[in-house]
């Protein structure tokens, strides 16, 4: 996805002038309507209920700081970004040690049983998390995680085992495997091997699980509302649901708000823009 | 026990084609350190759930207490003779539709003008793409105030040409086609990212040399171009198909399934009709039905349209 590729691979050019002005047009007219909800929403946020009433597309004849003023220095919003980064770490971390571990096993070692094992795990790639929503809930209350982080995340990295394990362990069978006969060789066994060779040769493939389990729980609506019961504890998926029902009349409120927290995820989208779209991509292609 | 009756069904197939290592005491310690913890957690909360979903379907529980009043397949016949659940059904299948003819195609265009030399491409690749990186639930929420007949665009719209307000949201007539909108601008991008990489992928010799044949732009497109992304759009399909079944949280905060609960979908059902009423026998049928339409198309799709991939 680097510009020198673009530059050689250009299917259809040369075509010139006219058509690429038109078809700039076009792509302008488009990004402005997909960026137009994003921007009515954050300038929204700045009026007061009057204005918002009269004047809902031009910007605001005056700016009410105080809207995101109040959030910003408030508690609660503080409150579901740190609940929500909690939840999104251990769900990270946890599904890249336990995928990686696993895809390590699978990648190099024969045993009997292990086919069957890896098309039994590969078996969370067909169904989504909702279709067992109701058994996991009556799950977690029997093991007493009813609203508690650990309700949350466990359920989460169980199903995003299925996809890390699969694209870890394709990559780990593509490293050369004179590297683990070397290795041997040299009396090296295979837990050093996985924490001093396999894991360091293989950021890519791990940044790329990182990414998608990492947006998976960030945005995660479902789990958490069946879940979590206790505000203090709600993702900002669900302390924004619960901060619209509050103030349902005052929408300009809302809005400042919804900016707020998408404010994170568009900010390390900007950042990590590359790797956030590769991962993204590349993962849904590879598994 | 249904795990243990496939595993037992299921003879351990051959070995890899790879060849293989001598099994070493060293070799058994990473096996058993290292997958239990995995196997442990999937089996914990997904293959018994799945297990489980398809035993509590056959009771009558609110899941207070062991489940006892067996009632066989009543849930299922409860369910489809439930009119808010066909329309459910109904809205999936509107959104796979919609994605099909409108969502796909408007991707591919888009790809096709991004993936080349244009000002901007990267640029407009990342605006398209953003949407896909926001919560649901905020996108909801967003187009919920978009559509407002008082305040959002539909309210300033009405207002510029002096018409009554329109309440986009509660007609009941309409109202899943903001579904659909919402649908198409947080997905198309996903959509056109595949179709980039695909583009990228594709040798810019052979498109040259069709030129120089003397082939059309739309002849190059249509026979060298779009054959050659075909494992590409078929995994697009598939990837629209799979989320179009799973639409939930798009829906809570844009219609909360009004109005008249005519913009359900399968899952936002399931929550509203079993699991906040504590239904769970009917609710864990409707996970069953749903999972049955999952893995029924996730099986015969990669055997019979992505067999070649």
């Amino acid at each position: 996805m680097t510009e020198a590729a673009d530059v050689i691979r250009s299917p259809g050019r040369r075509a010139g002038g006219l058509a690429s002005i038109v078809a700039f047009a076009a792509l302008v007219v488009l990004a402005g309507a997909v960026l137009f909800p994003v921007f009515a929403t954050a300038l929204n946020g700045f009026k007061d209920l009057s204005e918002f009433r009269t004047n809902p597309f031009g910007l605001p004849h005056v700016w009410q700081w105080s809207n995101y003023w109040d959030i910003l220095t408030g508690y609660r919003y503080w409150q579901v970004l740190g609940n929500s980064l909690l939840i999104a770490f251990f769900t990270v971390t946890l599904t890249l040690v336990l995928s990686a571990m696993a895809a390590f096993t699978f990648a190099h070692l024969r045993f009997f049983g292990d086919r069957f094992l890896m098309s039994y795990i590969q078996l969370g790639l067909l169904f989504p998390l909702a279709t067992a929503i109701v058994p996991i809930f009556i799950r977690i209350r029997g093991l007493g995680l009813l609203d508690s982080h650990w309700g949350v995340i466990l359920p989460q990295v169980a199903f995003s085992l299925a996809m890390g394990v699969l694209l870890i362990r394709n990559a780990f069978k593509q490293l050369p495997s004179e590297l683990l006969d070397a290795a041997m060789m040299d009396g090296c066994g295979y837990f050093r091997y996985f924490l001093f060779i396999t894991l360091p040769l293989s950021g890519p493939i791990l940044a790329t699980v990182a990414v998608i389990s990492f947006v998976e729980s960030w945005n995660g609506y479902l789990l958490p509302l069946i879940v979590l019961n206790s505000e203090s504890r709600y993702p900002w998926t669900l302390g924004l649901m619960a901060y619209q029902g509050q103030y349902m009349t005052s929408w300009q409120l809302v809005l400042a708000f919804i900016t707020l927290t998408i404010l994170p995820a568009i900010l390390m989208f900007l950042m990590a823009q590359r790797w956030i779209v590769a991962g993204l991509t590349a993962g849904a292609v590879k598994s | 026990m249904a795990a243990v009756t496939y595993a037992e069904a299921k003879p351990t197939a051959p070995a890899f084609a790879e060849p293989a290592r001598r099994m070493t005491l060293n070799g058994w310690a990473v096996v058993v350190i290292f997958l239990p913890p995995a196997l442990l957690l999937f089996t914990v909360f997904v293959f018994l759930p799945i297990v489980e979903a398809g035993w509590y379907s056959f009771f009558n529980w609110n899941g207070y207490g062991p489940p006892e009043k067996f009632i066989g397949l009543k849930n299922y016949g409860y369910l489809f003779s439930n009119p808010t659940f066909i329309r459910s059904l109904v809205n999936n299948g509107l959104i796979i539709v919609f994605s099909l003819l409108v969502q796909l195609p408007l991707a591919l265009a888009v790809a096709v003008m991004v993936a080349g030399r244009i000002v901007g491409a990267v640029w407009f690749r990342m605006i398209f793409f953003l949407p896909y990186v926001l919560a649901p639930v905020a996108a909801g929420l967003i187009w919920h105030f978009m559509f407002d007949g008082d305040y959002g665009v539909v309210g300033a719209v009405t207002t510029a040409l002096g018409a009554p307000p329109y309440f986009l949201l509660a007609d009941k007539t309409w109202a899943f086609s903001a579904v659909l909108i919402v649908v198409l601008w947080k997905y198309f991008g996903f959509h056109m990212m595949l179709y980039v990489a695909g583009l990228q992928g594709i040798d810019g010799a052979l498109l040259e040399a069709a030129e120089m044949d003397g082939a059309s732009a739309w002849q190059r497109f249509w026979h060298i171009t779009l054959p050659l992304l075909g494992p590409m759009i078929r995994l697009s399909v598939f990837f629209s198909i799979i989320g179009a079944l799973q639409v939930f949280d798009i829906i809570v905060p844009l219609t909360g399934g009004g109005p008249f609960e005519t913009t359900n979908t399968m899952v936002s059902f399931l929550y509203f009709f079993g699991l906040t009423r504590m239904r769970i026998g009917f609710s864990s049928a409707v996970g069953v039905v749903l999972f049955i339409i999952c893995v029924t198309f996730a099986f015969g799709y990669q055997r019979i349209v992505m067999r070649d991939d």
